[in-house]
C-alpha cells in the first residue's frame, strides 16, 4: 500500500474513534456544571484559534503574514459593522487576498 | 435538521472552492482517485491539507499521518462538547457524532454547553456531497487552475471562523477566552507541530472556572442565526 493509501486510511479510522471517544465515554451522564460552563467557551477558544492557524501560519505551521491577513482583516471590518454579515464578510476576505495577490 | 441544511449552504459553498482546490493541489502528488476517496471518508479540511503538505514535501506516510492525526485531534474536545446532548446506545452516540465539522459545531452551539445535534447533522448533509463534488472538479480541471491561492481561497476559512466566531461572543467571558485561545495558538504556533496550537487553545475555556457566582455564569441565548441575511 503506497503511503497516500496508508495516510487515508489511518486519518479515516483515527478521525472516527476520535469524534466518537467523548460521546461514547461521556454520554448520557449529568456532567457538573462546571465542566458544562468549560464545554460552552470551547467554541470561542477554539474557533479564535482556528481563525489564528488559518490566517497567519503557512503550511508548515510557522508563523507567515502574506494576503490572507488582508483579507480577513477587512472581513472582520465588515462584521463589525453588521455582526450577522457572515457572506459578505467571506467573499470579501477571498477578493481582498485575491487583490493584494494579484498586485504584490 | 433542515434548518441546519439553509444554515449550512454557505459553509457548502465554502467547501465547494477549498474542495476544489484540495483536488488541485493533491492530483499531482496522490493521482486522480484517491484524493476523492480521502475527502469521502476522511472528510476533514486541515487535516487533508496538512497531509498533503507533508506527502508534497516527500515526507512518508507515518509523518503525513502524525500531521493529520494532530490536526485531527480537536475533535476530541468538540466530541467531549456534545457529548451531554447525544442519546441513546453507544453506536448511536458514536455515530451522532460523525458529521462533526469545525463549522458545523460552532454554529449548532446553544449556549451553556448545550448543543443541537440535528442542526449539525443537516450541515454535514450538505457539506460533505459539496467537499467531495468540489475535491472531484479539481482533480479534473487541475490544469486549467495553476495555483488556487491567486483567488484567495485560502481566506475564506478564517474569515468563515472570524463571522461564526462574532455570533459565539455572547458575553465577556466569551470574549475573554477567545481573545485567550487566539493568544495561546499564536505563541504555539512557531514552536510546535501545526495541530497542538488548536488543541492548546482549550486551555483558554478554562476561564469557565475562573469565577464561580452564579450570577456571572453563561446566559443562555439563541445565536443569531447565521447566514440569514441576503
Amino acid at each position: 500500500m503506497s503511503a497516500t493509501w496508508q495516510t487515508i486510511a489511518a486519518l479515516s479510522i483515527t478521525l472516527i474513534a476520535t469524534k466518537a471517544i467523548g460521546p461514547v465515554a461521556l454520554g448520557g451522564r449529568d456532567l457538573p456544571a462546571a465542566l458544562m460552563r468549560f464545554i460552552g467557551l470551547l467554541a470561542p477558544s477554539i474557533l479564535a484559534a482556528l481563525i489564528v492557524v488559518g490566517t497567519l501560519t503557512a503550511a508548515d505551521g510557522d508563523l507567515e503574514i502574506d494576503a490572507r491577513l488582508a483579507g480577513v482583516g477587512v472581513a472582520a471590518g465588515i462584521l463589525v459593522t453588521r455582526r450577522s454579515a457572515l457572506l459578505p464578510a467571506v467573499a470579501a476576505a477571498a477578493m481582498i487576498a485575491a487583490a493584494v495577490r494579484a498586485v504584490a | 435538521m433542515r434548518a441546519g441544511m439553509k444554515a449550512g449552504i454557505p459553509i457548502a459553498v465554502a467547501s465547494v472552492l477549498l474542495g476544489t482546490s484540495f483536488g488541485v493541489l493533491a492530483q499531482p502528488v496522490m493521482g486522480t482517485v484517491a484524493p476523492i476517496v480521502m475527502s469521502a471518508i476522511v472528510f476533514a479540511g486541515s487535516a487533508q491539507f496538512g497531509a498533503l503538505a507533508v506527502l508534497t514535501a516527500g515526507g512518508g506516510a507515518g509523518a503525513a499521518i502524525a500531521a493529520g492525526v494532530l490536526l485531527n485531534m480537536r475533535y476530541l474536545p468538540m466530541g467531549i462538547a456534545i457529548a451531554p446532548s447525544t442519546s441513546g446506545g453507544p453506536v448511536r452516540r458514536a455515530l451522532a457524532a460523525q458529521p462533526l465539522i469545525d463549522a458545523g459545531w460552532a454554529m449548532s452551539s446553544r449556549g451553556g454547553g448545550r448543543y443541537d445535534l440535528q442542526y449539525m447533522w443537516g450541515i454535514g448533509a450538505v457539506c460533505w456531497p459539496t467537499w467531495v463534488a468540489g475535491t472531484a472538479l479539481g482533480v479534473f480541471t487541475g490544469d486549467l487552475i495553476d495555483d488556487p491561492d491567486k483567488l484567495g481561497l485560502d481566506a475564506l476559512f478564517p474569515a468563515f471562523f472570524l463571522a461564526l466566531l462574532a455570533g459565539e461572543v455572547r458575553s465577556s467571558r466569551a470574549a475573554i477566552a477567545a481573545a485567550l485561545g487566539a493568544l495561546i495558538a499564536l505563541a504555539l504556533s512557531p514552536v510546535t507541530p501545526p495541530g497542538v496550537p488548536v488543541i492548546a487553545a482549550c486551555a483558554a475555556a478554562l476561564v469557565a472556572l475562573s469565577d464561580r457566582s452564579s450570577a456571572d455564569r453563561e446566559p443562555i441565548i439563541e445565536p443569531e442565526p447565521h447566514g440569514a441575511a441576503p
